[in-house]
């Protein structure tokens, strides 16, 4: 007699292969049942009407020309620096220093601004800032993987400590170039010459930083996909023992690829001084740094799939801010339901990669033999 | 099937139908559009206000407050944006709510003054207002203003009470004259708070002769932990008394935890030290609001400093906590405050104070217009006095070396 085992009521097993269409399903049928739960909180905390709620993180966003350039300026910084860290997360080094990586890419631009902007051509000027943040942005990333390849340190820790001690030599030039003495600002960098700052393309001030977003993300796409480094990069990630044994510079391909980075990052913080901003603060990255890994991780390294990711953070952030301005809520209010949002997409990823298997009742499978 | 395809209309029509309501003009959000209805009805005005934080600050709650209470006053619809940062933010900020129809856009914090110079250049039409700014005399522009108010003269009276209290203790033989020491709670070396502390200073010796003081910085305009660590370094430094001029509730529950009294800043912290608070001082904003939005139906030209002043009822003084203060400070409160509007008593008198010894004479210069070099450019000492807030509204007086009885303790920020 075969005794009869009891089947675990769930069990979860890992998926071979799923369909584009299947894939895309369970992702939108959790951002649906994000938006009810959404719904739900809201009604329950507040006495508004959760349509109303979202048609006003609607307009956050899509409100007026004005607000969707400024989305599309927003989505074109988180974009870059997310198409940056992706070969480094692809090559499974976990480069958690993507803002300080910027910062040096911002004091390196404000430097450049402040101690020559009076003396040479704005034209020079743009180009000398623009090699300066990219090789500083470089240099900052160029550490941390120095250590990993020479020493094999912890990056994880590395890169986050990098991260600090940028912004804290920002501060320290902050003071140094405050105006006015003692207010702890700098205040718009050459705001009357405008010496430095990037042209305004066809009258739209943020139309080249999309540009440039797109052009780096076209680049990042062929990078990973098309070219040896790409590949590379890839078996490093998969295993270092197969990387050396098939006769790959383990050490030199992660220090080409983090400065590769870092260059990218270094970018960013160009664009945020010379293009965006006009200024520098401590806070001028605004954890940016960090949203990029969750904006590559989300498409999993796609550059092209980051749009969407990055589009889905930043369209959350404005609605968040429009929210607390048209019905006066808290803005914490706005980030309760970004989280509920996030939970919700990241929670889909488990279900595209694992298949949850119910027991089936004895009746049924009985009937079925 | 079948089944599905109902239960999903059903859900589709629970979705849709609040959607349509709110389309429909039910939701309260949705703007009015001006220009389609013919002009049958006059819209009323909007005004805009761009903060910092939000209301869980005491310094943006102060603003925040005043402006909901003028605009209804007023008649004026406000359209408040929190949380914005000091930089592109302000700009992208200002310009929405000039996008909403706002004839006026303020702004409340230091930073965000070139992001309002930028957006008013961009739109003339638009009257922008910023608080705390000092710019906007050497700007040349019609549209930007800056504002601030006599606020020293208010840290003065909460110094006199700060000193009544300090006799009383010298009197019941609690400290001697000589231990007459306070302590202050700074947030930068910038010339608003060194406005602010050594106007409190020259309150507090009004009355009480032998009276010094340590400052202390914490390098942060809110900073909770450091501001109560620094009252308590200053406490143990032997100050017997403590204010402070960064904002959060840090210093003030430093000195209920000890019994040491307080004097507060931006509102009463009465809830917070029952036993400790003495009084507090601050700016009302609601008359600036009020001049501006009455300045701007009438179609009256600005000038491009406004400072209120006690007269104005801009600046005040309030919550006297009894149980803390010392017997008649009221009166004295009352006597000084006449003295100051009258004209008697001036805060920056040059004969009550000197800095590395000397007095301040008639050639002094302070840095009014802001420059990268920060060049002493404007005269400011005329009349025995130092002319504070009259050049420009926000505060000049010099940070470069402290009056004499104040010793600071950290000034590397």
């Amino acid at each position: 007699m075969e005794k009869t085992k009891k089947e675990p009521l769930i069990h979860i097993t890992k998926r071979r292969e799923i369909s584009k269409k299947n894939e895309w399903a369970i992702r939108l049928g959790s951002i649906l049942i994000a938006l009810i739960v959404c719904a739900i909180i809201t009604t329950l905390t507040t006495d508004l009407n959760p349509i109303s709620v979202y048609a006003s993180m609607w307009r956050g966003s899509f409100g007026s020309e004005r607000k969707i350039w400024a989305l599309l300026k927003e989505l074109s910084i988180l974009l870059i620096i997310s198409v940056a860290l992706a070969p480094s997360f692809k090559m499974k080094f976990w480069n958690l220093g993507g803002g300080g990586q910027v910062m040096a890419g911002v004091l390196a631009t404000t430097t450049c601004m402040i101690l020559i902007g009076d003396s040479i051509p704005s034209g020079a000027l743009i180009v000398i800032s623009f090699v300066a943040a990219l090789a500083a942005g470089a240099f900052w990333a160029f550490i941390p993987a120095f250590f990993k390849a020479k020493w094999n340190t912890n990056e994880t820790l590395f890169t986050l400590m990098m991260n600090y001690v940028a912004t804290q030599i920002v501060a320290y030039f902050i003071i140094k170039w405050e105006v006015p003495k003692g207010s702890g600002q700098i205040g718009m960098i050459n705001q009357n010459t405008q010496a430095g700052w990037l042209p305004v393309i066809a009258g739209k001030q943020y139309l080249l930083a999309v540009i440039i977003a797109i052009i780096v993300t076209i680049i990042m796409y062929i990078y990973l996909r098309y070219t040896k480094h790409g590949y590379e990069l890839s078996v490093v990630g998969e295993s270092h023992n197969t990387a050396q044994y098939v006769g790959i510079n383990v050490g030199k391909v992660i220090i080409r690829t983090l400065i590769f980075t870092g260059l990218l990052c270094g970018l960013t913080g160009w664009l945020l001084v010379a293009g965006t901003d006009h200024t520098m603060s401590t806070s001028l990255e605004g954890g940016r740094g960090f949203l990029g890994v969750m904006v590559a991780w989300l498409a999993h390294f796609n550059p092209i799939g980051m749009i969407l990711s990055g589009l889905l953070l930043v369209f959350m952030s404005r609605g968040a801010g429009e929210i607390s301005t048209a019905f006066g809520l808290n803005s914490s209010f706005g980030d309760i339901l970004t989280g509920v949002i996030l939970f919700f997409v990241i929670g889909s990823e488990f279900f595209i990669n694992y298949q949850v298997h119910f027991r089936k009742s004895h009746r049924k499978e009985a009937a079925d033999v | 099937m079948k089944k599905k395809l109902i239960a999903l209309m059903i859900i589709l029509a629970m979705i849709m139908m609040p959607m349509l309501a709110a389309c429909g003009g039910g939701g309260g959000s949705e703007e009015p559009a001006g220009g389609d209805e013919g002009g049958e009805a006059e819209a009323a005005m909007k005004v805009g206000l761009i903060t910092l934080h939000d209301e869980n600050s005491t310094y943006d709650k102060n603003f925040i407050e005043a402006f909901k209470a003028s605009c209804e006053k007023e008649g004026v619809e406000p359209i408040i944006k929190t949380n914005i940062g000091e930089d592109q933010a302000c700009y992208e900020a200002a310009g929405e709510l000039v996008d909403e129809g706002c004839s006026i856009v303020f702004a409340d914090s230091f930073g965000h003054e070139d992001f309002m110079i930028q957006a008013a250049k961009e739109f003339p039409d638009v009257q922008f207002c910023h608080a705390t700014g000092t710019k906007a005399h050497t700007e040349g522009l019609a549209n930007y203003h800056n504002a601030f108010a006599a606020i020293y003269e208010g840290r003065f009276l909460a110094g006199v009470a700060a000193g009544m209290k300090l006799n009383e203790m010298i009197e019941s033989g609690q400290i001697t004259a000589d231990k007459a020491k306070m302590g202050y709670v700074g947030a930068y070396t910038y010339n608003e708070v060194v406005s602010g502390y050594t106007s409190f200073f020259l309150g507090a010796r009004y009355v009480c002769p032998s009276v010094t003081m340590d400052v202390t910085f914490t390098s942060s305009w809110y900073d909770e932990t450091a501001e109560k660590e620094a009252a308590n370094k200053l406490m143990d430094n032997g100050c017997v008394l403590i204010s402070q001029h960064a904002d959060s509730f840090g210093a003030p529950t430093a000195c209920e935890d000890r019994g040491v009294p307080d004097v507060s800043y931006n509102g009463s912290t009465k809830a917070q030290g029952p036993n400790t608070y003495i009084i507090s001082s601050r700016i009302n904003w609601s008359p600036y609001y009020e001049y501006v939005i009455e300045s701007v139906k009438n179609g009256t030209a600005m000038d491009p400093d406004y400072t209120g002043t006690i007269a104005t009822g801009s600046v005040e003084i309030l919550d006297l906590n009894e149980d803390v203060a010392a017997e008649g400070t009221q009166a004295k409160l009352d006597e000084v405050k006449a003295g100051l509007e009258d004209g008697s008593i001036h805060v920056f008198d040059t004969s009550t104070f000197t800095i590395k010894g000397e007095t301040l004479g008639d050639d002094f210069l302070a840095d009014v217009d802001s420059d990268a070099d920060y060049t002493p450019d404007t005269n400011v000492v005329s009349d025995g006095y130092f002319h504070e807030s009259e050049m420009r509204s926000a505060p000049y007086f010099p940070n470069a070396d402290p009056v004499d009885g104040i010793n600071l303790l950290d000034v590397a920020f």
